[in-house]
């Protein structure tokens, strides 16, 4: 038999339930696979051995005692290290919170716990999930499974790279300007950000508050799906966490895309956008058009504007977010002479220099006299965005654009300029300062065998057109490659 | 648009106690990226309203019902000190101020 790590969500659900192995055996292959991958790739910050046999062991005695939970029972999963976890260590990457173990779960984690789903762990992040390569880790970068020379993306390149080499089935990420999408593209896997206000961002560690959203990683679209199912709702302890009806992902698998209008982002295929990544975005809608699609040129003039503003929301958001961080609650605190002195010490300590700088930046697009000129002026041009994006959406179904202007970059490549580092996130932001949903999910490898992603965006709560495009990208791009450190061979040494 | 950042006052602001070395890169390295984010500024958008939420929300509300909160000792222990079911700080204020049994 095949190694259990390498079975998808939907396989393994069926394997279980047929009992051709327990949820232990399955734990086991994923563990095993970690203590081979986790040497050359630092995925993860937290395993959680116990509890996640624990888990593992009620998942098989419901199994045997025919309480079917759905899906996800019995499926070892990761979870970003941003996300509490009642009594796991959850760090946010950061020297800050080493140590600190929440005295609850996060609504997207006791959701999945609550489907009978495996936690194994908790994985690495840029310090607070501010950053593109998660080289800002305080805890030591994540390396890529396709070449571990390069970076694995970020903010979420723990989660992307556990999953890229069947250390987990599935895990949960948090995107705030693509940190799902871009290192899920980066890793050769699939990312989704749903929606703002579909997943609960209780007991996610905010970064940029109208910004972030919790949002699912796994090897296939269908897998990505069930894995939004597991996590979406209404969840009254967040106040943003949106009432309405649901967007039913089921069902849109399999569909097709005879007769949809496809926009192409002419602002996002263009200009520096590696000739690689370009070439492999328009092959795709050659088959899309030969799919049936109707494939439109789309113009968003305010596109342009779109990282200036993310740099100004983002930072003000967070310097606000993170003043809780100030060594009285939680985390390190280094003594001072008054409260004052104690939370400055405590902060400079503790704070990386990509958080320091957020939070300074912030601070001062804040401060008096300046915060209509930076934040409220990056508030309306979000609005404009917003607006280009619903012009759009008048002549097409679904719009989409290379997921990162190119393939996983070299540690170290960016780290010295940051606003190169911001720009690998062009595609990605738009996503979040409109609002929408958007997957990313893998269509080739480029001439030095590493992954390119192709990214779908869809209006908000259009989940299902969504999932439906991107299931038939899937299909059309017959994506099977994986890295060469989650094959057997590698693995099984 | 201001052309000096006055990087101290605003590490003061921020509540971080920098080295003099540090502030002068930070304050190098925001200017550069304020000049980027400056590009907004040229996008006219009088009338335009700002956007926090996409989705048409107004007040979130919920029936007024006491429901369980966190255990408090859970809470406190994940403090870097307290006492007597209290979070402890040092001094709020410098000086003689604090009695001496404070």
């Amino acid at each position: 038999m095949a190694d259990l790590a390498d079975l998808t969500i939907a396989a393994a659900g069926v394997g279980l339930r047929a009992g051709e192995f327990t949820a232990v055996e399955l734990l086991e292959a994923v563990t095993r696979r970690a203590s081979v991958t986790e040497a050359h790739l630092h995925a993860f910050l937290t395993l959680d051995q116990d509890g996640a046999l624990a888990s593992a062991e009620a998942a098989d005695a419901a199994l045997a005692r025919g309480e079917d939970l759905g899906p996800l029972q019995g499926i070892p999963l990761a979870v970003k290290d941003n996300m509490c976890t009642q009594g796991i260590e959850t760090t946010c990457g950061s020297q800050i919170l080493a140590g600190y173990r929440p005295p609850y779960d996060a609504t997207a984690v006791r959701r999945l716990r609550e489907a009978g789903a495996v936690i194994v762990g908790k994985t690495n992040l840029d310090e607070y999930a501010m950053g593109s390569s998660t080289e800002n880790s305080a805890f030591g970068p994540t390396r890529n499974p396709w070449d571990t020379d390069r970076v694995p993306g970020g903010s979420s390149g723990g989660s992307a790279a556990a999953v890229a080499v069947g250390s987990a089935l599935g895990a949960l990420g948090s995107d705030t300007g693509g940190s799902i999408r871009q290192p899920a593209a980066l890793c050769g896997i699939v990312g989704m950000k749903p929606t703002y206000g579909l997943v609960s961002r209780y007991g996610l560690v905010a970064f940029a508050s109208s910004l972030d959203q919790i949002g699912p990683f796994g090897r296939t679209v269908g897998d990505t799906a069930v894995l939004l199912d597991g996590i979406l709702g209404f969840d009254p302890h967040d106040a943003t966490s949106y009432r309405g009806e649901m967007p039913t992902v089921a069902g849109s698998i399999g569909v097709g895309v005879a007769g949809l209008r496809i926009g192409v982002v002419a602002e996002l295929l263009d200009k520096g956008i590696a000739p690689e990544v370009a070439a492999a975005t328009r092959g795709m809608l050659d088959q899309l058009a030969a799919a049936g699609a109707k494939i439109v040129d789309v113009s968003l003039p305010a596109a342009d504007y779109g990282l200036s503003a993310y740099y100004l929301i983002a930072p003000a958001e967070c310097s606000a977010n993170l003043a809780r961080f100030d060594g009285v609650r939680y985390g390190l605190r280094v003594d001072g002479g008054t409260t004052e002195e104690m939370m400055a010490n405590s902060r400079a300590a503790g704070f990386g220099p990509e958080v320091t700088r957020r939070i300074l930046l912030g601070t001062y697009a804040l401060s008096a006299g300046y915060h209509d000129a930076f934040y409220g002026q990056a508030q309306r041009v979000r609005t404009l965005i917003r607006r280009d994006f619903g012009a759009a959406y008048e002549q097409v179904d679904v719009l989409i654009s290379p997921t990162t202007p190119t393939t996983a970059f070299g540690l170290g490549e960016k780290t010295d300029d940051p606003l190169t580092m911001y720009l690998s996130d062009v595609c990605t932001i738009l996503s979040n300062l409109s609002g929408d949903p958007g997957i990313s999910l893998p269509i080739g490898l480029d001439s030095t065998g590493l992954p390119i992603g192709f990214q779908v965006m869809a209006p908000a709560l259009g989940e299902e057109m969504l999932i439906r495009v991107a299931a038939e990208v899937e299909r059309l791009a017959g994506f099977r490659e994986r890295p060469a450190l989650a094959t057997s061979e590698v693995a099984s040494t | 648009m201001p052309v000096d950042i006055d990087i101290a006052k605003v590490a003061k602001l921020a509540r971080v106690a920098l080295a003099a070395e540090d502030l002068e890169l930070y304050g190098r390295q925001l200017g550069d990226i304020l000049e980027h984010a400056e590009l907004v500024q040229s996008l006219p958008t009088e009338g335009v309203p700002p956007t926090s939420h996409p989705l048409p929300m107004t007040n979130s509300f919920r029936p007024d019902v006491v429901t369980p909160s966190l255990d408090r000792d859970d809470v406190l222990s994940q403090a870097p000190d307290h006492e007597d079911g209290y979070f402890r700080v040092p001094r709020i204020l410098d000086g003689g101020e604090v009695p001496a049994d404070g």
